[in-house]
C-alpha cells in the first residue's frame, strides 16, 4: 500500500510537470503578446517602447529561461505579476477560489442529493414508465448547454421578480445566499446530477443481480431494507468516484455559468486572462486546476480502498 | 405440458426477419427513443445540407431598418440587433455544429485509434510514453484544454475542431488500448501468429475490427459533447468568429441584456442546441444498447 501511494504521488508529479511544460509553450505559440495587443489599442508604435516595456516584463528573454524563471518561481510560492492589472498573480487569483469553492460545493450537493435517490428509484422500477421518464430526463441534463440553462434561469427571475439576480460578495440574508450561489450552481448541477443518476442507476442494476441480494430477499427482508441497506451500500463506490472525478471537471461548466452570472470567481477570471493573453494568470490557473483535478483523482482512489475492504493496492 | 415454439414467437415479434427494411423496424419497435434520436439527428443533417433551400433570408445579410424584430410571419423566431434573421441563421448554424462535431469527433478517433493500437499492441516503452501523454491531457477538463488551444490556434472553424479534437485524443485511446491488451491474448490472434502473418497485419485485420463497436459507441457519445463544447467557446466569444452564426455566438451577443429585451434571441438558439445534442444522445444510448450490450443500463 505504502509503495502504491509513493507510485502514484510520483507519476501525479510527472503528470503535473507535464502539463506545466505543454501550457507553456503553447500559450507561446500564440502571434502577439500582451504588448502586441497594447500598442495596437495605441495605434502609435515606437519600436523602442516596446522593447523596453518587453524588457520589463521579461518576454524578451528566449522561452526556455522564461519557463525556467516561472517554475522557480512557482515553486518558492511567487507566480509573477499579472500584466493586466499589474498585481502579483497570488494576489489576484486567491481571493477567488473560495467564491468558485463555494459555487462547485453548492452544484455538488445539488448533484448528489438529487441524483443518487432518483437513480436508487429509476433502477428499482427498472422498465416502468417512471424509469424511462427519469431516463429522457437525465439524458436532457446532458443535453442542455449549461450556460443556456443559466440564461432561463435569468430569465425566470425578469419574469418573477422583474430583475436580474446580481452577484453579492457579501450574501447577508438567506434569499441573497440563495441568488448568489445557489442559482448558478443550480444551472451546472443539472448535468452533473444526470450524470451521478445514470452512473446510481447502472450500478444499482448491477448489484440488484446478485446472489446476495436474492439471500436477502429469501430471509424476508423488506424491499426497502434490500434496496437501501444491502444494494446502494455496494452500489454507491462507482457514483463515489463519479462525483468525486465530477468535482474536478465541474469547472468546466462553472467557466460559462460564471460568465452568465457575472460571478467572480477563478473560472471566469481565466477566460478574461485568455482573451488579454495575460499568461502569468492563464498558465497558473490551469496549474491549479491541474493540481486540484490529479489529487481530486488520487483521493478519489484512497477512498476507494477505504469503503471497500476488498480493495487493496499492491505495491 | 405448453411448449412455446420460439421460432414462430421470435418470427412473429420480427427478431427473425432477414430483409434489412424488416429488421430495422424491428430495431426501431424495441429502440423507441433512439429512433426519435436518429429522426431528429436526420432532420438536423437535412438542415445543414439544404440550409440555403429551407430560408428565405440569408443569415448574414443585415437590416437595420428590422432590427430586434419579434416573431412574426416575415421572420418565424424574428431578428437579431442587425435585422438578421434568426431562423435563417440557426438552420445555418446547423452546418457549423455538424462541421465540428463529425470533425472534431473524427479526427479524435482516428489519431486516439493509432495511439492506442500502436500503445496496446507493442507495449514496453512507446506505451509507457503514450501513457504518460493521456494522463497529461486528461488532467484538464475538456473545456479547459479547449480553450487554451483556441486561445493558441486562434479563432477558426478548423482550429476550433482541432482544439475539440485533441481533449478527445486520449480518451479513445485509452478504450482502445484496454481493448487491444484483452485482444491480443484472444486464440485468433495466436493462431494468425502461429501461420507466420506480420505483426501489423494482425493488429490491422484481426484486432482493429475488433474494436471497432466499442469505437463507435465511444464516437456517438463524444457527437453530442463536441457539440456542446463547440457552444460553450463559441459563447465565450473563442470559438467560430462572426459573422458566421454558430448557435453558440448567437447566445453571446444576446445573453444577459436581451434576456429582459428579446427573449426570442436567448430562447431559439438555445433550443436549437439542446435538441441536437439530445438527439445524438438519444440515439447513442440506443446503439450502445446494440452493439455493446454488456453496457446495457
Amino acid at each position: 500500500m505504502f509503495g502504491y501511494i509513493v507510485r502514484r504521488l510520483g507519476l501525479m508529479i510527472v503528470t503535473l510537470f507535464g502539463i506545466s511544460i505543454v501550457i507553456f509553450f503553447l500559450l507561446r505559440v500564440v502571434p502577439g503578446n500582451i504588448v502586441d495587443i497594447l500598442f495596437d489599442a495605441a495605434g502609435f508604435v515606437d519600436p523602442a517602447d516596446k522593447a523596453s516595456l518587453e524588457r520589463e516584463l521579461g518576454i524578451d528573454q528566449p522561452l526556455v529561461l522564461q519557463y525556467l524563471h516561472w517554475i522557480g518561481g512557482l515553486l518558492h510560492g511567487d507566480l509573477g505579476y499579472s500584466y493586466v492589472s499589474e498585481k502579483p498573480a497570488l494576489e489576484e487569483i486567491l481571493p477567488r477560489i473560495p467564491i468558485t469553492a463555494r459555487l462547485a460545493a453548492f452544484a455538488l450537493l445539488f448533484s448528489a442529493s438529487i441524483g443518487i435517490p432518483l437513480g436508487v428509484l429509476s433502477a428499482v422500477n427498472q422498465g416502468s414508465k417512471l424509469d424511462y421518464a427519469l431516463r429522457v430526463v437525465s439524458l436532457s441534463g446532458l443535453s442542455l448547454p449549461s450556460f443556456w440553462l443559466g440564461l432561463l434561469i435569468l430569465m425566470a427571475g425578469v419574469a418573477m421578480f422583474g430583475s436580474i439576480p446580481i452577484f453579492n460578495p457579501n450574501p447577508k440574508t438567506f434569499g441573497e445566499m440563495f441568488s448568489t450561489y445557489c442559482l448558478p450552481s443550480l444551472a451546472v448541477a443539472f448535468r452533473s446530477s444526470a450524470l451521478t443518476m445514470r452512473i446510481t442507476r447502472s450500478s444499482m442494476l448491477e448489484i440488484l443481480r446478485q446472489d446476495y441480494i436474492r439471500t436477502a430477499r429469501a430471509k424476508g427482508a423488506s424491499e426497502a431494507s434490500v434496496n437501501f441497506h444491502h444494494a446502494l451500500k455496494n452500489a454507491i463506490l462507482p457514483v463515489i468516484t463519479v462525483v468525486g472525478i465530477e468535482a474536478a471537471f465541474l469547472i468546466g461548466g462553472l467557466i460559462v455559468t460564471e460568465t452568465v452570472f457575472n460571478v467572480p470567481g477563478i473560472a471566469r477570471f481565466l477566460v478574461e486572462a485568455i482573451r488579454w493573453r495575460d499568461y502569468p494568470i492563464v498558465q497558473n490557473l490551469v496549474m491549479f486546476i491541474a493540481v486540484v483535478v490529479v489529487s481530486t483523482n488520487f483521493i478519489v482512489d484512497m477512498l476507494y480502498a477505504v469503503f471497500d475492504p476488498r480493495i487493496r493496492y499492491s505495491d | 405440458m405448453v411448449t412455446i415454439n420460439y421460432d414462430s414467437e421470435l418470427r412473429r415479434a420480427g427478431a427473425l426477419a432477414t430483409s434489412p427494411w424488416q429488421r430495422l423496424k424491428f430495431l426501431a419497435r424495441r429502440h423507441v427513443l433512439g429512433t426519435v434520436g436518429l429522426v431528429i439527428m436526420i432532420l438536423f443533417v437535412f438542415a445543414a445540407l439544404f440550409a440555403d433551400l429551407i430560408c428565405g433570408y440569408s443569415p448574414l445579410t443585415v437590416d437595420s431598418a428590422h432590427a430586434l424584430a419579434r416573431p412574426d410571419v416575415q421572420h418565424w423566431m424574428g431578428t437579431d440587433s442587425f435585422g438578421r434573421d434568426v431562423f435563417a441563421r440557426i438552420v445555418h448554424g446547423a452546418r457549423i455544429s455538424l462541421a465540428v462535431g463529425i470533425g472534431s469527433t473524427t479526427l479524435g478517433a482516428v489519431f486516439g485509434v493509432i495511439i492506442g493500437l500502436t500503445s496496446g499492441y507493442l507495449s514496453g516503452w512507446v506505451d509507457l510514453i503514450f501513457q504518460r501523454v493521456t494522463d497529461i491531457l486528461q488532467a484538464l477538463p475538456l473545456l479547459v484544454l479547449a480553450l487554451v488551444m483556441t486561445a493558441a490556434l486562434g479563432p477558426s472553424l478548423p482550429n476550433v475542431i482541432i482544439a475539440i479534437a485533441i481533449p478527445l485524443i486520449p480518451i479513445v485511446a485509452r478504450v482502445i488500448r484496454a481493448n487491444t491488451l484483452a485482444l491480443r491474448e484472444q486464440p485468433f490472434v495466436e493462431a494468425a501468429k502461429s501461420i507466420g502473418m506480420s505483426e501489423t497485419r494482425i493488429a490491422l485485420r484481426h484486432v482493429l475490427p475488433n474494436t471497432l463497436a466499442p469505437l463507435i459507441v465511444l464516437a456517438t457519445a463524444q457527437l453530442g459533447s463536441t457539440i456542446l463544447t463547440e457552444a460553450s467557446l463559441s459563447f465565450l466569444g473563442l470559438g467560430i468568429p462572426e459573422p458566421y452564426p454558430s448557435w453558440g455566438r448567437m447566445l453571446s451577443e444576446s445573453a444577459a441584456e436581451y434576456v429582459r429585451t428579446a427573449p426570442w434571441l436567448v430562447i431559439f438558439p438555445g433550443v436549437a442546441i439542446s435538441l441536437a445534442v439530445f438527439g445524438t444522445n438519444l440515439f447513442g444510448d440506443a446503439l450502445r444498447d446494440i452493439l455493446d450490450p454488456r453496457q446495457r443500463g
